[in-house]
């Protein structure tokens, strides 16, 4: 820390970050555009300037800009001197030259940096009196909007899309007063991030176009804290309501864990909420007509009571439910009839990254660290389409060999011009070894391309290499023997190297070759780490709620001993082979779904019950590190929705199972699970409890300017509707309670005085770009103190069948592949046909070219779909399209048939 | 379509460039050179022999003036308007030169024959005001010598 001197007054601040993020995080206003805490500092808005002074006797002093100052002891600077105010007037003033002033029909008016930043830099008339350039706009797709005119030319928008993400496709064109930001032509942003252009843009250039769909001011909207429930990182998100549908969300800071960003599938994908296969009222089968029918709750309990009474019930889980939602239908049917309801393979990975992780063989960084690995190698993860957000970590990981050559040489690590013109000199090294051609292998140095056995026989390699006590892989190919060495020896040599695999493709050798690499780095660095992806939201939390495989729930029926199943929000479809569940659903006499979406599994129940999703439920999920974190309702469930774990207690308590009468709020639930779990403890402290108050306020969910309240529902009544009640959390439907400072994880929403845009954010922080104030949210749940690691043995090499077999892998598509995300309509527009990825001469063999149906056959399943040639397939293998709406589960990666026609 | 003494130069100059983004700028005037202007479809072509996207490459052509995007004429007239010239007599130079071609600056005479760019610097303040045709650079002009250099290029 150093002393310096803002207007003659001594404060602490850290040595060599930048000055503007040290006076913002000491609470000053300095207004600014082109800085961005994650994009760092290219001194070009000159927005940001302040008077630097040489001592104290200088009463002159200099104008600097403050994001590119070093803070450093002894510094004296004036944030407010009249000269350098004049100076930030002046430069708003012209940057808004050409502005069109239009905030009234502008998305981003009433939460615009750009409108905070005019008040706060003290620009209030205009002057400029003339013609203002005018722009075409682009068609971009069906995430954002684009209106060209409101820019500012602060080029934050292509640092992001471009430099940061890695995009390549959006762009500035021309120079003077006549730049333009946008892509080469009409068309569709191809990045997988472009939503966060809405959150980084300071203006309404760039807007969520969802949003514009069913429009409102970011003051009418209510809003709760919540978890993106797409995949297994768990990105924090905020959801946002209005009229009872969510509007949009927008990436909730939590600094260990997503940072500023979420990637396109979980800020657009919350539109499934709203979709036609929403589930919202109560059905049962007419025995008679076969025909769902709607049916009162009461008479539906009824009839479950007595489905429960005749026994034989097991219950079905799921890794997108909640963990209590989980635990609560365990609780239902017995710890002996609980099934996690995961495919076989999920199942497996699951619990053995589980394993792993309590085994405590190298460090686990969160997602947020694994952008400082310096070497990082991936096994079998096509991380962009299966955990989106550690592919934008990892390319900031690529650039940090450049970053210490900066240090080296006394440039500070935030000074991003400097960065960016060498990044690309001595990028990563990125090692990716993986199935098929994956979506990051543009920034890899390296790319390995082969079978899950093969990726496991080179990640087995590595670890060799990198302690021979190892065994040694026997027969490898030169090259491969070769690339092992290099990988081994960069990540020996890295100071924070980094080994990523998961449940990518499927296969648990290649998990274990994974723990061994770490493991044997870790024995000699503390700084390896390992960072394992999980395919959805829950699949960590329902690993640790010992679950018994799928399979055995089939196993069991089979021989006749289910008699009725009760299956929570899990379309088993996606899990299990067709034939297969087509013949459980035959064996059971019974079948309850609890679901908020009509899948295959809803199809062929005899009761549905609704629950309801994220938004409108409370609930943990626990993603892939092991972090539990709690996620918010934005507004009460309608008609018979309700959270699964309350549904699920209702029926205890009509059943009379247990001590169920007794759950009556989420917090109640999380009891009876930390008494009956030890290991879940960490439940507990994951949110404050229902009674947790503020000066005895509740944190409201709205914002003060909320409008319109008495008249929301004139159309039905002339009185003002009473708000909904809250049981469960610390939280008020209401614009009334304490808005200053509620703990991070209930943060509904970022205000603060002056601060309308998403930057408010900067008044939340400990530290700008560092953690929340009160510490980020989230508890991991899974410790790793004490060391018991056994390196995995190499597992044996199977062998290839021969004739017309080939091998067939699962590939995932972050636009197609993830249940729900698939029912919004936007996502749904970016969806990529169902196709089968094969290599040209393969193709050629079985007479088939691009677009040609053919029939694809492995031993429990088969599916129709046309070819798509890709040069990057190795030969032999090809590409299944993995839980694509409409495509058949096979369980892959498996030997199958390839042949030409339908 | 790239001609193949274009595609040669164009890979001589990237052998000597550090990178490709570096080499866009020479391949950009290489291709200008022979065709006077760069089209959409040359961009897209030449945008796949560099394998870059053509975003990246017209972001490079549009911020250079002296890189035409639009068909321009058989002679440039480019006119200096920095601050020495200006101060020796530009704006007069430009008005006379505007009215004698009946144009504006930054367009081409119906004929065909010159295009007006106005440009920051030609880097001849001694000799201000200047205007440069094509290769041919006119130092300490008065507007009366302009018929005598314009009948030069035809
Ligand atoms: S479009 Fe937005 S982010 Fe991009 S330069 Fe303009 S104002 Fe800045
Ligand atoms: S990376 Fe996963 S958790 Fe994060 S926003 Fe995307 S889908 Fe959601
Ligand atoms: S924010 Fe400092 S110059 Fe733009």
């Amino acid at each position: 820390m150093a002393i310096i001197y803002i207007e003659n007054k001594p404060y602490q601040a850290p040595e060599g970050k930048n000055l503007l993020n040290a006076c913002l995080s000491l609470g000053f206003n300095i207004p600014y555009f082109c800085w961005h805490p994650a994009l760092g500092s290219v001194g070009a808005c000159r927005q940001c300037a302040v008077k630097k002074y040489r001592d104290e006797s200088d009463t002159r002093g200099q104008i600097v800009m403050s994001c590119m100052e070093q803070v450093a002891g002894g510094l004296r600077i004036s944030i407010d001197d009249p000269e350098v105010r004049e100076f930030r007037a002046s430069i708003i003033e012209w940057l808004m030259a050409n502005h069109p002033h239009d905030c009234p029909v502008c998305d981003e008016g009433g939460e615009c940096h750009l409108q905070d930043m005019t008040v706060m830099a003290g620009h209030a008339y205009r002057r400029y009196r003339f013609k203002k350039r005018t722009y075409a706009n682009q068609e971009l797709g069906p995430f954002i909007n684009h209106e060209m005119n409101r820019c500012i030319q602060c080029y934050r928008c292509v640092r992001f899309y471009r430099d940061y993400a890695g995009g390549r496709d959006l762009e500035v064109f021309s120079a003077h007063d006549h730049v333009y930001f946008g892509r080469h032509d009409h068309g569709t942003l191809e990045s997988e991030f472009s939503g966060n252009l809405a959150e980084v843009c300071p203006t309404g250039v760039f807007t969520d176009k969802t949003l514009k769909k069913h429009y409102t001011r970011k003051w009418d909207l209510q809003s709760a804290a919540s978890v993106c429930v797409h995949c297994g990182l768990g990105c924090n998100t905020l959801v946002a309501e209005r009229y009872g549908s969510v509007r949009r969300i927008l990436s909730r800071y939590n600094g260990a864990v997503n940072g500023y960003f979420l990637c396109d599938r979980g800020r657009f994908g919350y539109e499934f909420l709203s979709s036609a296969k929403r589930i919202r009222r109560a059905a049962k089968r007419n025995s008679a007509s076969g025909a769902m029918e709607p049916a009162d709750k009461k008479i539906i309990l009824r009839s479950i009571k007595e489905i429960i009474a005749g026994g034989r019930v097991i219950g079905i889980g799921s890794p997108r439910a909640s963990v209590e939602s989980n635990f609560a239908l365990r609780r239902l049917v017995g710890p002996d009839n609980f099934y996690s309801g995961m495919s076989a393979a999920e199942e497996e990975l699951t619990a053995l990254s589980i394993r792993i992780m309590k085994s405590g063989c190298a460090s686990f960084p969160s997602l947020r660290e694994t952008e400082k690995a310096d070497a990082v190698f991936v096994l079998g993860e096509d991380v962009t389409n299966t955990a989106p957000m550690l592919a934008l970590a990892l390319r900031q990981s690529v650039k940090n060999r450049a970053a210490a050559s900066l240090k080296k040489n006394r440039i500070p690590e935030w000074d991003n011009g400097s960065l960016c013109v060498i990044k690309d000199e001595e990028p990563g090294p990125l090692f990716v070894a993986s199935l098929l051609p994956t979506r990051l292998d543009d920034a890899a140095t390296r790319i390995f391309r082969g079978s899950p056995t093969q990726i496991a026989r080179l990640g087995q390699a590595v670890a060799h290499a990198v302690n021979e006590n190892l065994p040694a892989v026997s027969g490898l190919e030169q090259a491969v023997a070769k690339l092992a060495e290099e990988i081994a020896r960069e990540l020996t040599e890295a100071s924070a190297p980094l080994v990523v695999s998961g449940a990518g493709c499927l296969s648990g050798p290649v998990m274990e070759a994974a723990a061994n690499i770490a493991a044997a780095l870790a024995a000699v660095n503390p700084r390896a780490g390992l960072f394992l992806a999980l395919p959805e939201s829950n699949s960590f939390g329902l690993g640790l709620l010992s679950g018994k495989p799928l399979d055995q729930a089939f196993q069991r029926a089979e021989k006749g001993e289910v008699r009725a199943a009760i299956i929570l929000e899990n379309d088993l479809y996606r899990r299990s082979e067709k034939k297969r569940v087509d013949r459980f659903r035959e064996q059971c006499r019974h079948v309850i779904v609890l679901d908020f979406i009509d899948t295959a599994t809803a199809a062929k129940a005899e009761i549905i019950l609704p629950t309801a999703p994220f938004a409108e439920a409370d609930g943990t999920l626990v993603n892939n590190e092991g972090r539990g974190q709690r996620f918010y309702r934005v507004m009460d469930p309608e008609e018979d929705c309700r959270p699964g774990w309350r549904m699920l207690a209702e029926i205890m308590e009509y059943a009379g199972i247990g001590d169920a009468g007794q759950w009556t709020t989420i917090d109640d639930i999380i009891a009876g699970l930390c008494a009956e779990e030890p290991e879940l403890q960490g439940m507990r402290e994951i949110a404050p409890p229902a009674e947790f108050r503020i000066y005895g306020q509740r944190v409201p969910r709205q914002p003060h300017r909320y409008s319109g309240r008495t008249a929301m529902k004139a159309h039905e009544d002339i009185h003002e509707h009473k708000p909904a009640l809250d049981f469960d959390s610390p939280l008020t439907f209401s614009m009334e309670g304490f808005r200053s400072g509620p703990p991070p994880s209930l943060i509904p929403f970022y205000w603060s005085a002056g601060w309308n845009s998403v930057h408010a954010l900067n008044k939340f922080q400990a530290e700008i770009g560092g953690p929340l104030r009160g510490g980020d949210p989230g508890i991991r749940m899974v410790g790793s103190s004490h060391k018991n690691f056994e390196y995995f043995k190499p597992a044996p090499v199977t062998p290839t069948p021969g004739g017309r077999e080939y091998l067939l892998v699962p590939y995932f598509r972050i636009f197609g592949s993830e249940e729900l995300s698939v029912l919004s309509p936007s996502i749904a527009g970016r969806i990529p046909g169902n196709l089968l990825l094969m290599n040209e001469s393969d193709a050629k063999r079985i007479g088939a070219g691009n677009g040609s149906l053919v029939r694809v056959a492995v031993a429990d399943a088969g599916a129709s779909l046309a070819v798509k040639i890709d040069p990057g397939i190795p030969e032999g293998v090809a590409g299944y399209p993995a839980g694509m709406p409409g495509v058949e589960f096979m369980n892959l990666p498996a030997w199958g048939a390839i042949t030409e026609g339908g | 379509m790239l001609e193949e003494i274009e595609m040669r130069e164009i890979d001589e100059d990237r052998a000597r460039c550090h990178n490709t983004r570096a080499g866009m700028i020479e391949a950009l005037k290489i291709v200008q050179r022979r065709r006077g202007w760069i089209s959409d479809d040359v961009l897209y072509e030449l945008s796949a022999h560099l394998g870059v996207p053509p975003g990246e490459l017209d972001s490079v052509a549009t911020f250079y003036n002296l890189i035409f995007r639009k068909p321009v004429g058989r002679h440039r007239i480019l006119i200096c308007d920095s601050v020495t010239c200006w101060v020796m007599g530009e704006e007069d130079l430009k008005r006379r030169l505007s009215e004698k071609l009946g144009i504006a600056p930054g367009e081409t005479t119906r004929d065909g024959r010159f295009t007006l760019v106005p440009n920051a610097c030609l880097g001849v303040c001694d000799r201000a005001p200047a205007i440069m045709i094509d290769d041919d650079l006119h130092t300490g002009l008065t507007p009366a010598q302009l018929d005598a250099i314009l009948g030069r290029y035809e």
